[in-house]
């Protein structure tokens, strides 16, 4: 997704590419704060080092000829009894907690990532709809989108997930667990997309760009896609980086609330639910580590959020 | 204006009625009743019988007429996991929950309100920045994992405060138990309205900062200031009141969420309320209690957005010329 650069004049379109970053506007916004540079170093880091997970962790916490129950709950290394090979320490099942997070954050990113992504091309695509359209279909997707918007994403998830839990009786939770996430994430989030891309359609739409292309006998969904849809694009990015925030919190929080991912498949939140039954003995690690990986991803997310959220506003400038 | 009031009305209504559709084909089709009633060994004949007399052999639009006439008188039918009627299961928890709640907005309101004022007044001032950051920080820590702080630091390490439960409970003209006048009670709810209530803080302190710098920038303060006003008045008198409409508003609106978050809350310090229930009733597959549940919630959430809108109607007269034309 490119946003068509205000500043580049004629003289730097024939630049490479690199320069023409470079000399963007958002580039120079960027590097004039410096908390939205350490929170995009730190994401990047966080992201790289989850897909990097088999690499960097000392052992596969889902492989279990690789876990033994013999080590489990040992403290990280600089407390007494401290073992070398498990650096932040074990959980209940005697995976190794550094290696337990790598792997658990690459759950809790594709889960996120792909609960945007399903969110956002619901949304975007009833928004267009409705805008473009108008009449009785913008009214029915609005009214549902009204109705929606009245109850908060992590009550529709729950029953979301309730009513597939009650559908796929029999089947283990294993097989379907990550997919209703996604779906859970999907259909709580998308009212955003659609309020903000029906809003700038019903604007774009008289413009002569798109009378131009109706009159040329373009279909619908083309005149959709390829005219109107860069064109109210822009203010989605803002939204989809807060968003993500948002669902990876809400997978947390659902896999905390034991509707989420099961203990086999471990994911940020699964690992928090696991070392808060273990706080109370003392074993504070469980809980901690992988508590401060949330928090500190979510942070940095929602700083760069925060920032591109007055970058892109004109009114600031 | 009456006109207004009454489509406004219907216009709930509405929404009432699809979610009660939404919940009676949750109820009906989401899982056999029958078979969570009756066990495997029951005899075809009984398993006939039960099925009669929950009139599952009816048309579909009788039975879903009949589920709505029920669930006006507030018979939500009996839960699965219980065998109790899920209306009573609610209403033995709905004060726990209720009393969570609204102390958590009274303190979100009580605390984030002269947060944000400030932050807004003394922009630069490097406790406004350190609100600034704490309030972020308060966004992006889900629920649960501040709940867990608070627990491993004032339960488990300085034991001051219980990390879950109610505390004692007395209960009030025979049906409400509240644990607002035992000392344990109070106890008991520190923690949990704090978690709760903290989201909703950041976010109110938020909203009071970015209101008051817009009225601030206003014309009417700019005559405050130009006739000669003090400071203090042209703040608190002026400034304040015209920022607290919209912060109202979206005080009475997060009332519903901060009790569906109860949900999450009341899992994390075991808090006996209707969220607690709602979640065994998702894990343990118990739609009437979902179903239920639903309804009950989507019916205060209208009501609030409801008596919102119309307040709004009544006070912004901008609006008012909107409606009548």
């Amino acid at each position: 997704m490119t946003i068509p650069p205000p500043s580049a004049g004629p003289t730097s379109s024939g630049d490479s590419l690199w320069s023409r970053i470079m000399a963007h506007d958002l580039t120079y916004l960027f590097f004039r704060s410096p908390l939205t540079v350490v929170a995009a170093v730190l994401s990047v880091a966080i992201i790289l080092a989850a897909l990097m997970a088999p690499w960097l962790a000392s052992m596969d916490p889902f492989d279990p000829a690789q876990v033994f129950l013999a080590d489990a709950n040992i403290p990280p290394v600089w407390q007494d009894g401290g073992d070398p090979r498990f650096v932040l320490g074990t959980d209940d099942q005697g995976r190794d907690l550094y290696s337990a997070i790598l792997y658990g954050m690459r759950v809790s990113l594709v889960i996120g990532l792909s609960g945007v992504a399903l969110a956002a091309t619901i949304g975007i695509t009833l928004g267009l709809i409705a805008g473009y359209v108008g009449g009785r279909v913008d009214a029915v997707i609005m009214r549902v989108a009204d109705v929606q918007l009245t109850f908060p994403a992590i009550l529709i998830a729950l029953l979301v997930n309730g009513v597939v839990q009650a559908l796929s009786k029999g089947t283990s939770r294993e097989t379907w667990a990550f997919g209703v996430l996604i779906l859970s994430i999907g259909l709580s989030f998308w009212v955003q997309y659609a309020r903000t891309i029906r809003g700038s359609t019903l604007i774009e739409k008289n413009k002569d760009y798109i009378h131009a292309a109706r009159l040329v006998g373009q279909p619908t969904p083309l005149i959709l896609l390829r005219h109107l849809l860069p064109n109210v694009i822009g203010p989605v990015l803002v939204i989809l980086t807060i968003n993500l925030g948002l669902a990876i919190i809400t997978e947390a929080t659902l896999s905390f609330l034991g509707v989420g991912l099961p203990p086999t498949q471990p994911s940020l939140g699964t690992l928090i639910s696991i070392g808060n039954k273990y706080l109370f003995s003392g074993d504070w690690w469980i809980v901690t580590f992988p508590g401060l990986t949330l928090a500190i991803f979510v942070l940095s997310i929602n700083l760069i959020g925060d920032w591109l959220r007055d970058a892109l506003n004109p009114r600031l400038q | 204006m009456l006109a207004f009031v009454i489509r406004r009305i219907l216009q709930s209504c509405m929404v009432l009625l699809t979610v009660a559709l939404l919940a009676f084909t949750m109820f009906r089709f989401v899982g056999d009743p029958v078979a969570q009633i009756v066990s495997l060994d029951t005899p075809a004949e009984e398993v006939r019988k039960v099925r009669e007399s929950l009139g599952l052999d009816d048309p579909v639009i009788v039975q879903m007429g009949r589920y709505l006439y029920k669930a006006v008188q507030l018979d939500f039918g009996i839960s699965y996991q219980f065998r109790q009627p899920v209306i009573e299961l609610l209403a033995e928890r709905a004060p726990a929950t209720l009393e969570l709640a609204l102390i958590s907005s009274f303190l979100s309101l009580a605390i984030g309100i002269p947060m944000g004022v400030y932050t807004a007044l003394r922009r630069d001032s490097l406790f406004a920045r350190v609100f600034q950051s704490i309030s972020l920080v308060g966004v992006s820590l889900p629920t649960f994992l501040i709940g867990i702080l608070l627990i491993y630091l004032f339960a488990v390490t300085l034991g001051w405060l219980p990390s879950f439960g109610r505390g004692q409970v007395v209960t009030v003209s025979g049906r409400w138990s509240t644990g607002l006048l035992t000392a344990s009670g109070l106890k008991a709810l520190i923690l949990p309205a704090i978690t709760l209530g903290l989201y909703q803080m950041t976010l109110i302190m938020r909203l009071v900062r970015a209101e008051m710098l817009e009225v601030l920038r206003s014309d009417h303060i700019k005559f405050a200031r130009a006739r000669g006003l003090t400071t203090r008045a042209i703040h608190f008198r002026h400034a304040l009141k015209s920022t607290l409409v919209p912060v109202i508003t979206i005080a009475g609106l997060q009332l519903g969420s901060i009790i569906a978050f109860a949900v999450i809350t009341e899992t994390v310090f075991q808090w006996p309320g209707m969220g607690a229930l709602f979640l065994k009733a998702v894990q343990n597959v118990d739609i009437p209690i979902m179903a239920a549940y639903l309804m009950i919630i989507s019916a205060l959430f209208v009501t609030i957005n409801m008596v919102v809108d119309l307040l709004y109607a009544f006070v912004d007269p901008r609006l008012r010329a909107t409606i009548k034309g």
